[in-house]
Parts: structure tokens; C-alpha cells; sequence
């Protein structure tokens, strides 16, 4: 396989070769494997309550209605909270975190009403907040031991920033921090106090690729560790590389949900790309393949087949170049990525 | 990448005192980290003891100038640390999220306001023994019962917090700035600090002694410059100042 910075493929974001048909051979399984590595058990007892429930929230602000009678569950688990800017997704966030009360419906959150049972929960849950948190003057180490002394068994500090590469912060106060560093910070916040269930809004927005991945490896390890998560995004590789369960939101409502299989294949539409040289006959491929397919050029020199992707249609598809001399020198199926889901079921670009 | 269970859940909250002592030494260490507080609550109050208490600036009545001054740095003192101080600081706290992030942590809201009145009170400590030592450098020979003083630095304390906690709950946080070093200047000239308030026309002077800082400075005056006993009148005006502002606050502040 050619290097990914090389590939002059239009395909839409999404997780390597290897995961993709590992997730394909899958087929019905309820979670999706955690990737980059063999799955690993969650520990700790299965509950069957939820962690997350939410029941017809409504929240507005002023004569702006956020959260248009909401309905989600999140089981044990990570969940994604997907959506658009403007969706609703921080308000219903910080609804379960107590920071809000709801105009109308309920929200329990590990069975426990946010506003009332507050003194409760608190200690059971991490929160990370989209920005800020932090005194501006404190540093970094000296902030997140502060919250770590707020709990009765917290994790081990220096461990932690360690592990999150804050160790090089030094006697740099928080105002002096980079946005990546103040995002660690506050993600080890999150988990300093081994909550059983961690808020993360928007963990990696504007964080460069690597500090991305430490943040993807520490929520994977959460949940292998029995922690839940809930996260809100607007990236679709971080849902399907990250989530159990993803909840769709649009204009304050969930308008989807359920793994990222699951709305992936619903009505998707399987497509298979290859390259060769420019300017082949797509009519004579058509000819060849059966009814419901469709080819086209979208580039020189790349071709896209649509239709009922199978065994026999990559047969028939190769038989043909190799009938007409053509060596297709890249050769890949693709399923629909939630990216396609979104825009089907919203008509919006998720990232604007 | 293998994990042991590192992070399996094990929540709790840490025992309510341990957590109001940990904020109440974060938000003090914080405090004497900034430059500006430390302008405000210390090189200020000192600068003018030693000024005003060496250079006859301005007649501040019969007997030593010290006598006069330290009260009335004292209550300054109270001002720029519980008023000015902790209206600055609790404006950005908000301003930047903290209050908001800790609002979710395991300590209650009362106990971050415990643990901020604890900070503001160490504070003055430092500042009362600071003043002091320089004040009895400079001849002060100070008069009265101790729990007088106390008792007024204390109500002080109160009315002032109240006032600071009101205007950083309410305002934004650059208003708050604005205003908080404003109403510092202000009262520093027209509260009886450092300018006798005799030195005002009678009209302005009635009035000026309702405020906080005179009642403060007035006080402390009667006490350890006359060796009055209990000052019922400033008591009792730094206790409405105080029922008065706390009760604001606590109705108004907003979190975020």
C-alpha cells in the first residue's frame, strides 16, 4: 500500500484499509471493535441501567429554543453526541452535568437528577469543558493535583501527566499554555478523580494530529477500564474510531442513533473505486456489470462503480481490466461513512 | 497499548475540610502570585503608611501622624483584599470558567465561598502583621481592646466580600476591574483613610461616614488612636453594609 499523504483519492476521511474490512467482516456485531490494536474486555460489572436518559428535554434561551424535546439513552459505553455547531449538543451536555435545568422533560444522569442531586453526583462524574477551567495563573500540574485533592481516591498525578505529555509545561502558568496543552489539562481534569462517568466536549478540537491520537488512546483505555463516556464532536472519524453508540443531533433533537454499523448500512449504498490509466470506455463497464451499477469518471484516471458492491462485482470489475489491458494500480471498496449518513438525513455539510 | 485498570472508577469525594483548606491555599497562592493584587494589597497600603506617616503631607490633627495612619491603612488593607482583591479575582474566575469548572467538582459552592473568605482572611493576616510591624517602626503606640479591633476588621471583612462578590457576580469581568479599582480610589481618598474626614464640608461628611471604609477607618480610629471601647455606631453600620451586600450576592452572583 502506497503511503496515505500520496493518495490522490477523493475518499472521504476515514479509518485504514485493515479496520475498515475487519469492521466489514464484523458483520452483526453490536460494538464496534476498538481499533489500532485487539479489542480489549471493559472491566468492572455490566449494568443494565443506563448511564445517560434523557426523556423529551426542552431548554431555551430567551426565544432561542437549543433543545427541542431531546430523547437519548446512552448505555455503558462510549457515546457520541454528533452533531453541527448550533445543534444542541453542548446545552444537553451540560443539562446531564447539572449546569442547566430543563425547561421541561427529565434528564438522569447514573439515575440521579442533576439539579437536585447534585452533592451526589458530582464526585461520579469528570467534566471537560470546551475551554477554560483553569486559574491563569496556576500551572499546569499544580491545578490538576488541586482537583485530584479534591477526591477521595484520585489517580496518580505525575502518571497522568506523563502519560497526557504535560510534563514539559514546567512552571508555565495556564494563560501561557498551548491550545493543545490546555486541552490535556483539561481532559486529565476529567479523569484525575476516577469518575464512572466522563463528559468530554469537543476533546479534540483544533489539536494537532498526535495530540489527537493521545486523547483517542486515553478515552479507549477509559472505557477498557469500565469508564463511561460521553462525547460531543463534529469530527465523524473520531465517532466511528471512538463510539459504541452514536446519537445524531440536529436543530436540538436526536434525528439518529445507534452504532456506527448500524447507521452506516442503513439504505447505504456500497461503492467500489479504482485507478488506471485516463479515458477508458466507463460504457463498455457498464455493459458488463449488472443492472442497478452505475460507473463513472470522477477524476482522470479514477473510476467509481456504485451498486450492489459484492464478490462477484469485483470479479467482474477486475475480469474487465483485465480484458482491456488495464492494470488498476489502486483497488478499494468503501462503505458509507456516517459523514454520508449526516448529509442524508440533515441535506447539511456536518463541518461548516 | 494494555492497561490494568488504571482508571477503573473509584469515585468519592475528598472529606469537606481537606477540600475547603486545599482550595483556601490555591486561591491565597494565586493571590500573592499576581503582580496587580500584590500591588493593591501590599506595596499600596505600605507606600502610604510610610509616605504619609514621614512627610507632612497632609494635617492629619494633634499627635503623631502614625497614630492617625496605621487605622486607617489597616482598613485599607481590609478593603484591597476582601472588596477590590477578591472582586478582581472572582470577576476573571468567572470569567475564565473556573467557577464553572469547579462547580461540577465534588467541593460545594458554599465551601468554595468558605474557602474563599478563609483565603481573604489569611490575607489579611499577613497584611495586619505587616502593617503593624512597620507601624510600631515609625513610633505607632496604639490604645484599646483587641476584640474591638477584631470584631471590626471582621464586620469589615464581611461588608467589604459582600460588595466585591456582588460586583464580580454581576458585572463582566473587565468592569469589574474597571470599577473595583474606581471605587479603591475613591474611597481611599474620601473614606477617612489617609484624609481626616473633618478635612470635608459637613454636608459630604455625614454622608461619607455611612460609607464601609469610614466606618472602618473610624473605628479602628476610636479604638487604638483614642482607646474608645466598643464603637456601636460603626459596628453596626459595617453589619448593615454586610447583611446588605452578602444578601445581594448571594441572591444576584452568577456563576458564568
Amino acid at each position: 500500500m502506497c503511503a496515505r499523504h500520496e493518495n490522490p483519492w477523493p475518499r472521504r476521511r476515514g479509518r485504514p484499509e485493515k479496520e475498515r474490512s475487519r469492521r466489514a467482516a464484523d458483520g452483526e456485531r453490536t460494538h464496534p471493535p476498538v481499533s489500532g490494536g485487539e479489542r480489549l474486555p471493559r472491566l468492572g460489572a455490566m449494568r443494565c441501567e443506563p448511564v445517560v436518559q434523557i426523556q423529551a428535554l426542552v431548554k431555551r434561551y430567551g426565544t432561542k429554543t437549543a433543545v427541542d424535546g431531546l430523547d437519548l439513552v446512552a448505555r455503558e459505553g462510549v457515546t457520541a453526541v454528533l452533531g453541527p455547531n448550533g445543534a444542541g449538543k453542548t446545552t444537553t451536555v451540560e443539562t446531564c452535568e447539572g449546569y442547566r435545568k430543563p425547561d421541561s422533560g427529565t434528564v438522569r444522569v447514573l439515575g440521579l437528577d442533576p439539579v437536585g442531586q447534585s452533592a451526589e453526583l458530582r464526585p461520579r462524574i469528570g467534566v471537560m469543558l470546551q475551554s477554560g477551567g483553569v486559574y491563569s495563573g496556576a500551572r499546569a500540574d499544580e491545578m490538576l493535583r488541586h482537583v485530584a485533592k479534591l477526591h477521595a481516591h484520585p489517580l496518580d498525578v505525575d502518571a497522568l501527566i506523563e502519560r497526557l505529555g504535560l510534563g514539559g509545561c514546567g512552571r508555565t502558568t495556564y494563560r501561557r499554555l498551548s491550545g493543545g496543552q490546555q486541552q490535556r489539562l483539561a481532559l486529565a481534569m476529567a479523569v484525575v478523580g476516577r469518575p464512572e462517568l466522563v463528559f468530554l466536549d469537543e476533546p479534540t478540537a483544533g489539536l494537532d494530529p498526535q495530540a489527537r491520537r493521545a486523547t483517542w488512546d486515553l478515552v479507549r483505555d477509559l472505557r477498557a477500564d469500565g469508564v463511561s463516556v460521553i462525547l460531543t464532536t463534529h469530527y465523524m472519524d473520531e465517532a466511528e474510531q471512538l463510539a459504541d453508540d452514536v446519537a445524531i443531533i440536529d436543530a436540538g433533537r436526536v434525528i439518529a442513533q445507534g452504532t456506527p454499523e448500524e447507521l452506516c448500512r442503513g439504505g447505504a449504498e456500497n461503492t467500489l473505486r479504482f485507478t488506471g490509466r485516463p479515458a477508458l470506455d466507463v460504457g463498455s463497464l457498464l455493459k458488463a456489470l449488472p443492472a442497478d451499477s452505475s460507473a463513472v469518471e470522477l477524476t482522470p484516471g479514477v473510476y467509481r462503480v456504485t451498486g450492489k458492491v459484492d464478490p462477484q462485482l469485483l470479479a467482474t470489475v477486475t475480469s474487465w481490466c483485465a480484458q482491456h489491458g488495464v492494470m488498476p494500480d489502486r483497488i478499494s471498496v468503501e462503505r458509507h461513512t456516517l459523514e454520508d449518513v449526516f448529509l442524508e438525513l440533515t441535506g447539511k455539510e456536518l463541518r461548516t | 497499548m494494555t492497561t490494568s485498570g488504571t482508571y477503573a472508577p473509584r469515585p468519592g469525594a475528598a472529606p469537606l475540610p481537606r477540600m475547603i483548606a486545599a482550595q483556601a491555599a490555591l486561591e491565597t497562592k494565586m493571590l500573592l502570585r499576581n503582580g496587580e493584587q500584590l500591588l493593591l494589597t501590599v506595596v499600596i497600603p505600605t507606600l502610604l503608611l510610610v509616605l504619609f506617616g514621614s512627610v507632612d503631607i497632609v494635617d492629619t490633627g494633634k499627635g503623631e501622624a502614625v497614630d492617625f495612619l496605621a487605622p486607617g491603612v489597616l482598613a485599607l488593607a481590609v478593603m484591597s483584599t476582601a472588596f477590590t482583591g477578591q472582586a478582581i479575582a472572582t470577576g476573571f474566575e468567572r470569567r475564565y470558567g473556573v467557577l464553572k469548572r469547579l462547580a461540577v467538582s465534588p467541593l460545594p459552592r458554599w465551601g468554595l465561598m468558605a474557602a474563599k473568605t478563609l483565603s481573604v482572611l489569611v490575607t489579611e493576616a499577613l497584611q495586619v502583621v505587616l502593617l503593624t510591624v512597620i507601624a510600631f517602626a515609625m513610633g505607632w503606640s496604639p490604645h484599646g481592646n483587641p476584640f474591638a479591633v477584631l470584631l471590626l476588621l471582621v464586620l469589615g471583612t464581611a461588608a467589604f466580600s459582600g460588595l466585591g462578590l456582588l460586583m464580580a457576580g454581576t458585572l463582566k469581568a473587565e468592569a469589574t476591574l474597571a470599577a473595583a479599582n474606581l471605587v479603591f480610589l475613591l474611597l481611599l481618598v474620601g473614606g477617612g483613610v489617609v484624609v481626616p474626614l473633618d478635612k470635608f464640608p459637613d454636608a459630604a461628611q455625614s454622608v461619607l461616614g455611612l460609607l464601609p471604609i469610614a466606618a472602618l477607618s473610624d473605628g479602628l480610629r476610636d479604638v487604638l488612636q483614642h482607646g474608645a471601647g466598643m464603637p456601636w455606631a460603626d459596628l453596626g453600620i459595617l453589619a448593615v453594609w454586610a447583611v446588605l451586600g452578602l444578601g445581594a450576592a448571594a441572591r444576584f452572583f452568577r456563576w458564568e
